[in-house]
Formats: C-alpha cells, structure tokens, sequence
C-alpha cells in the first residue's frame, strides 16, 4: 500500500498535472479534425512506401511534404507503428482515409509524443526559483508555470483538435532555451561565483574546473535539430545566433557590460558550427548526394502563396488589408475611384491567391522580409549590447517571435503559439511581462476560435478557454497581488470585448441578413481585433525590452 | 425515488420522537403529514377519477409483469439465476413476495436503527444501505438505479473516502455492458481514471484506511470480545480492494479485447454483473455494520434486530 501511495503521487503535483491534461487529451480524440489529419496521413504513406528519393517529388495528394528532412523521418518512424494498427493508411493512394483506427493512432502518437514536451516542461521549472519558499502549493510560480504551460489552450486545441503535432517541437524549443538557463555542477556554488548578469567573474579556467558552465552546447544542439523538425522556427534563428555569439563565444565582459573583444573564444565558435553542420549534414546530406536541394528548398518555402492565409492572421498585415479595405468602400462611396479598376478577387475569398491591393501600395514577400528584418533590429541590438544573460535572451527570443508574426509573409494564426509560450516563462517572474502575457495570450488564443468552426465544439472552446483565461489572469494576479494592478482600464475594456465579440460572430451573425452579403464579416473583424491587442503587446514588450535598465553597473541609457 | 424514501420517513419520524409525541413531536408529526399527504394528492388528482385510471397510472410504475428482472442487472436475483433458473421455476407472484421480503428485510435493521438515533450522518449512512438493498433484492431494477445508491455515497465521501471511491469505481464497472453499447468505452475508462486520480490526491484515500478511518473501530472491538485474534481487518480490506481493482481492471480488457465463446455469448456481462453484485454485498454488509456499530450518537448499545 505504502508503495501504491508513492506511485500515485499524493504530494506529487506535477506528475497530477500531466495526467490530467493527458486523460483531457484523450477525451479530445472524438472531436473535429482539420485537412492536416489527411496531411499527416499522407506522409506516414509517402514515407512509408516511397523510396527516399520519391519523398519530395510525391504529388498524389495536394498536402505534399512541406516540412523539413527531420520530420519526414519521424513520420517514417511511426508509420512503422501505424502498420500495426492499420495497414490501409500507409497506402499513398487511399486519400482522406481515416479509419477508426486510423483516426485512434494518430491521436495517441500526438499525445504520446507530448512526453517530450512535458519533460521540458519540468526542466522549465527548475529554471524559475521560487520566490518565497513555503506559500502554498497553487501560488508557487512553478506551479502556475507548468499549468500555464501543459494546460495552454492554443496547443491543446492546435494539437489536440485540429490535429498537429506541436508538442514535442514546442518541447524541443523549451527544453534548448531550459539548457540556456542551467549550468552543469552545484547551483548553490554558482549563485556565490556569478554575478547576477550570469557573467563569470572568476576567471574561464576556474569557472570550467567548477564545472559552472551553462549547457550552451545542448540549447544550441536542441535548436538545431528543431529548426530540422520544422523550419518555421527560423523566426527565432536571430535570437539563438547573437546571444549563442555575444555570450557563449565572447567569454567574459568589461565591467560596464559591453563586449570585451579579445575574450573572444575560437574553440567554442567552432564548436558551435560544428555542431549545427554536423546537425544540417545529418538532415539535408541524403538530399544534396541526390541533388534534390532545389526541390526541398522550393517545397519548404512556397512564396507563390499569398500575403495572408485564408484567414488572415491578426497581425499587421490584417489591419493594413482592414484599412485598404476600409479606404476602397469610402473611395468608392465618394467616387474617387474607379469601380472597374478594382480586382475581382477579394482577400477573404478563402482561396490563397496572390492579390492586389487596391488603394494601398501592394505588399511583396521582398517588403515583408525588410520590415520583419527592421523590426526585429531593435532587440538584436539590445542583446548584443546589453547582455542580460538567459532572461534577456529569452525576452529577446518572444520579440523575434512576435516580430515575425506581426510582418512576415503567408503567416498563419497558430504562430502567435510560438511567441506565447516563451513568455510563459517571463510572466510569472515580472508582474510587467505578466500583464503583458496576458493581453497576448487572452488575444492569441481567442484569435485561434476560427480554426475550431463546427457546432459540437463550441461549448468546448468555449469552456477550455474560459478555463484557462480566467486561471491565468487570477492566478498571477494573486502571485503580483503586490504589486500594482496588472491591466489599466484600457486594457480591461478591450479584454472584455472579446465576449460580446464572440457572441456577435457566432450566434447573432448566423441569424441577420449580413451572412449571405459579408459572410467573412466575422472573420474580418475577429482578425482585426485581436491584431489591435497583439500589436499593442508586441508594442509595450519592445518598450518594456528597451528602456530596461542593464544589469550590473552599465549607466541607464 | 421509492429507494430513497424509507430513510427520509425514518429520519422524520425519529426526529419527531425525539422531539416527544406529547409535545413538540406531535405537532412537527402533524405538519409533515399534511405536507406529503397534500403533495401527493396534488400530483395523482388528474387519476384519481376512476379506478381503473389510478390502477393503470400503477400497473406503469410498478411493471410486476416484466419479471424479476431483464437483461444483465448486478442484482442479486440475476447472479443467482446464473446457478439456479429462478426466473422460470419460480411461479410470477413467489418472486414478487420473495424479493418484497428480502428487500425489507435487508433494510430494516438500518431504518430501526435511524428511527431511534436520527443523526445528520445515520441518515445519509442509511440513504446508501437503503438504497443498496433495494437495488440488490427488488423486483425489474435497471442497470442504471445504481446512481441511486451512488449518490448518497458521494454524500458520505469526505467521511468515509477510501470506501466511497471504491464504491463508486465498482459502480461505474457495473454499467460496463451499457457503456461499451453506447461506444462510450474510453470517456468512460478517461473519467474513471481522472476521477481516482482526483480521490487519491484530494482525500489522500490510501492514508486512510486504518480501522479508525473505516469506521470499524467500535465493530472490531467487539468481535474481539469473541475472537481476540481479530487484529487484520484493516489489511484484509485493503487487499480486499486490490483483488477487486484487478479483478475489475482484467475483465475490462477481456471484454474489450477477446470474444466470448460460441456456446456463451453472454459470458462477459455475466461476468462484470456477478463481480459487480459480489463487490455491492460486501458493501451492503460493511455499511450495515458502520450504522449498527455507530458509537457517536450518545447511546452506546447494539441494535438487536
């Protein structure tokens, strides 16, 4: 019995928490899926029966493999799995087929591969020290961290509804930056030898001797083998590349904090690319014996896509199509333009086409790269020159995310995934970073309702989002109760909105005259709204990033 | 509702006793007859004008023509028709008085006890062992009225945990068959999981089992009076429970999994009802023994039934 009771963890909250997401999870396997079942489908077939050489050439089916070689294998992996649950799905031929069976091991290998990332998850947790020992259980930041992390509602309804397979890549990305954070040896000895920018102040030879290096080596090892999972994280490459450089290869600083140039350290440098072209070899060597680079390349990175999905995601883009939108009504109305001059095809026509603005200058993936470049400029800078050591990084990291989300091209809803679960690990250590997470999560995670748009699951995105808002907003507003309040009335207000906003998209639209003449009216002004929130976050994070004081005795800009 | 009926008059009737019948009593008596007298003539007015009318409205609710019961029910009546035919022996009006018995019999002991001593805790103990005999003794009981016994034991979870939980995992066991025919087999293996893992970290169940926990102090006491080695009550329960986990756990993955032979095509809901029945005389008899054995109420003397 003594034995049964340590297994079932009675003082055990974390291996709880992770249960209980997991039977949710398994609860979720009946539910609605989108194309990317077919898509996942697809590929356990392509590699399963296709030599590799056929792998990025195969065009059956419209979902071709868009994602890069390391993915690729691991869907060869399971499909060697799949073949015990259903042979049927491996066969390339057999489009849109899913099995009850089919639809059962696709849903388990998605929530068993979430193993990874609730490891992560825990090595999280052992970044974040908690402030005060002895509070109880539901205030520590470890505990609201791995509830804001395993229970977030964005990955639980991407990955669990409409079917991805984020988990264990988020987990991957977690677990690199989890790396950044900790060092090898005694955390009781660093925190003697370390000042609080995380620079050494004992000479290289005595830190390594101590064993009190932080495991660079690993974040960087664990990023590249992502970014060979899926390319999407290249939004965040910028912030991997500068700080690996100004704090791993440059070893030491001068004492007001900027870069001592002749500590610079051509053994780590080396081993860095080493290591990531040992990562790239293993991945795209097969393909370059084979001569099939151009291919891979085009497959990964489709331009011939629009400026904004079918359905736009809310960043900056949406608002300036808002207001193109906006100025052609009223230059129609008042007759300053040409009713023949403008284009037939509408953005929101759910096809992804290339289109022209009308009154606006149009948008080309060569002005998305220069504004997303420009945006993201800032807080390079910051962290070369103002090294903050992980935490700057981190905030660093977010802003690149979100940087990339507000200007890149053909950008999809489900990225703001990727600048909101970093600044997980932000908010319950700043109360600043934490009112700042909640506007872009509660925004975030409301601008994903679009993708989840059939009847039965309304009640449960509804009530999942509910859940986890309202856990997220009183549960750090308790852990920063002293501090001052989180949101000013402005911020408030505009939270409150999405309610009304929801209940206007979804249950009196259906029912007005407007659902045959504007029926993407709804679609239009989710994605406005909530891009007003999220620029407004990504806004008064840069704010927050800029003007911070550095650490150590840097004098305050 | 009938199941839970006897304890409420129990419970009134006690509390008016307590009060005096000289005094107080007999008004409290008098208000909650005209109540109940007043709410049924209320409800059953609209049949009350022909005869036949009213012996219809109860030929409905009481079906003594459907038999002493249909399909697979963890009743007793069904586990033991597995060995004995009873249903076709038996002539139609035997089984009625014979389940009629049985189930009064069963009950009266508890119902006595709270009419004597009503307490907060007795009612709600006798609730469940009420409403337990008749789920196991009566006469067409479907697979379901086991929520009728399984709602007065959540009443009863914080002060007994380790037995309401096991109570409520076999009671979830014994609608197996039900489930697997509405396809809810894995929301159901899902809840059952996530509603153990809530017990375990909540009331910490695994800590109480002790005979103090249980409940079972005043009754071992006893028993040790007449058997001074009685010492391993609280062990053999919880071995008692592991069997029974197990036992619920492999069925499961047979009926799931396996098929049943030709000749027995019904084995596996025989199977789940004959364990489940088991697992509820247990019960039966363990909340039974918790109300006679009652030592809190102020009077210490055991019931002579």
């Amino acid at each position: 019995m003594a034995a049964f009771t340590i297994a079932a963890g009675t003082g055990n909250w974390f291996s709880a928490l992770a249960l209980g997401v997991t039977l949710l999870k398994c609860l979720l396997i009946p539910t609605y899926h989108s194309t990317d079942f077919e898509v996942h489908r697809n590929w356990l077939a392509i590699t399963h029966s296709l030599p590799i050489s056929q792998w990025y050439y195969e065009a059956t089916s419209e979902w071709t493999l868009d994602y890069p070689p390391f993915f690729a294998w691991f869907e060869y992996i399971l499909s060697h799995v799949a073949k015990y649950f259903d042979q049927e799905m491996l066969n390339v031929r057999n489009l849109n087929y899913s099995s009850s069976r089919t639809l059962l091991f696709q849903r388990f290998s998605v929530i068993f591969m979430d193993v990874l990332f609730v490891y992560a998850v825990h090595e999280c947790c052992k970044c974040i020290d908690g402030k005060k020992v002895g509070k109880e259980l539901t205030e520590k930041p470890k505990f609201i961290l791995s509830v804001l992390l395993m229970w977030n509602f964005g990955l639980l309804i991407v990955d669990h509804i409409h079917f991805q397979y984020n988990g264990f890549l988020f987990g991957l990305m977690l677990l690199s930056i989890a790396r950044l954070f900790q060092r090898q040896g005694l955390p009781i000895l660093s925190r003697l030898v370390l000042n609080s920018g995380g620079q050494a102040i004992l000479p290289p030879r005595l830190t390594k001797v101590l064993g009190l290096q932080k495991r660079h080596m690993e974040g960087a090892f664990f990023f590249a083998v992502l970014l060979h999972f899926k390319h999407i994280y290249l939004y965040v490459a910028p912030a991997y590349g500068v700080y690996l450089l100004r704090s791993y290869c440059f070893t030491a600083n001068k004492p007001d904090g900027s870069v001592r140039w002749n500590s610079f350290s051509f053994v780590r440098v080396i081993s860095l690319g080493l290591v990531v072209f040992l990562v790239s070899a293993l991945s795209l060597g097969p393909f370059l014996a084979l001569n099939q680079l151009p291919q891979v390349f085009s497959r990964l990175f489709p331009f011939k896509r629009g400026l904004c999905h079918a359905y736009w995601a809310p960043n900056f883009w949406a608002l300036y199509n808002a207001l193109d939108k906006v100025l052609s009504v009223i230059g129609l109305k008042l007759k300053f333009l040409d009713p023949n001059n403008i284009p037939k095809a509408s953005m929101t026509s759910g096809l992804v086409q290339q289109f022209q603005h009308t009154v606006l200058p149009s948008v080309t993936p060569l002005t998305t790269l220069i504004c997303t470049l420009i945006a993201i400029l800032p807080s390079i800078f910051c962290l070369w020159f103002k090294p903050q050591g992980p935490r700057g990084f981190l905030r660093c990291l977010t802003l690149c995310a979100l940087s990339s989300f507000m200007f890149g091209w053909h950008v999809h809803e489900k990225a703001i995934l990727l600048a909101i679960l970093p600044m997980s690990l932000l908010s319950v250590q700043k109360a600043g970073d934490a009112s700042i997470f909640l506007i872009l999560t509660t925004t975030g995670h409301y601008s994903l309702f679009p993708l989840l748009f059939t009847a039965p699951e309304l009640p449960i995105k509804i009530l999942l989002m509910l859940l986890f808002t309202i856990y997220s907003i009183s549960s750090l507003k308790t852990l920063f109760r002293k501090e001052k309040p989180l949101f000013n009335w402005m911020e408030t207000f505009y939270l409150l909105g999405l309610g009304p906003l929801e209940v206007c998209c979804e249950f009196v639209f259906p029912f007005t005259s407007w659902k045959v003449k504007y029926p993407f009216l709804p679609l239009l002004l989710t994605s406005v709204y909530c891009a007003v929130g999220i620029t407004y976050a990504w806004f008064k994070l840069y704010v927050s990033v800029l003007i911070d004081p550095p650490v150590g005795k840097t004098k305050k800009q | 509702e009938l199941y839970h009926s006897l304890p409420f008059f129990c419970f009134l009737l006690g509390k008016c006793f307590k009060k005096g019948l000289k005094g107080k009593g007999f008004v409290l008596l008098v208000k909650l007859a005209c109540t109940v007298v007043a709410s049924f003539v209320l409800c059953w007015l609209p049949f009350f004008t022909e005869r036949e009318q009213t012996l219809q409205v109860l030929r409905r609710l009481f079906p003594v023509d459907r038999g002493l019961f249909e399909d697979k029910v963890a009743n007793i009546w069904c586990s033991f028709n597995v060995f004995l035919k009873i249903r076709d022996i038996l002539p139609r009006h035997i089984q009625l008085i014979m389940s009629f018995c049985f189930t009064f019999l069963s009950l009266l002991p508890a119902c006595i006890r709270l009419t004597l001593q009503p307490s907060s805790k007795g009612f709600r103990l006798t609730l469940v062992s009420c409403a337990l005999s008749f789920f196991l003794f009566s006469f067409q009981v479907h697979e379901k009225s086991i929520l009728l016994v399984s709602l007065p034991v959540c009443l009863v979870l914080s002060e007994i945990p380790f037995m309401s939980t096991w109570f409520l995992l076999v009671s979830t066991f014994s609608l197996l068959p039900l489930l697997l025919k509405d396809e809810l087999l894995m929301p159901s293996v899902v809840t059952t999981m996530a509603f153990f893992i809530a017990c375990v970290t909540s009331f910490s169940i695994f800590e109480k089992t002790s005979e103090e926990e249980l409940q079972l102090k005043s009754f071992s006491i006893s028993v040790r009076k007449y058997l001074p080695c009685f010492t391993f009550l609280s062990r053999m329960i919880q071995y008692l429970f592991l069997i029974s986990v197990i036992t619920m756990v492999l069925l499961t993955l047979m009926t799931v999994t396996l098929d049943p032979p030709q000749k027995l095509p019904d084995l596996f809901s025989v199977l789940v009802c004959f364990v489940s029945c088991l697992n509820f005389l247990f019960f039966l008899v363990y909340f039974n023994i918790i109300i006679m054995w009652d030592s809190k109420s102020g009077r210490n003397q055991k019931k002579i039934s």
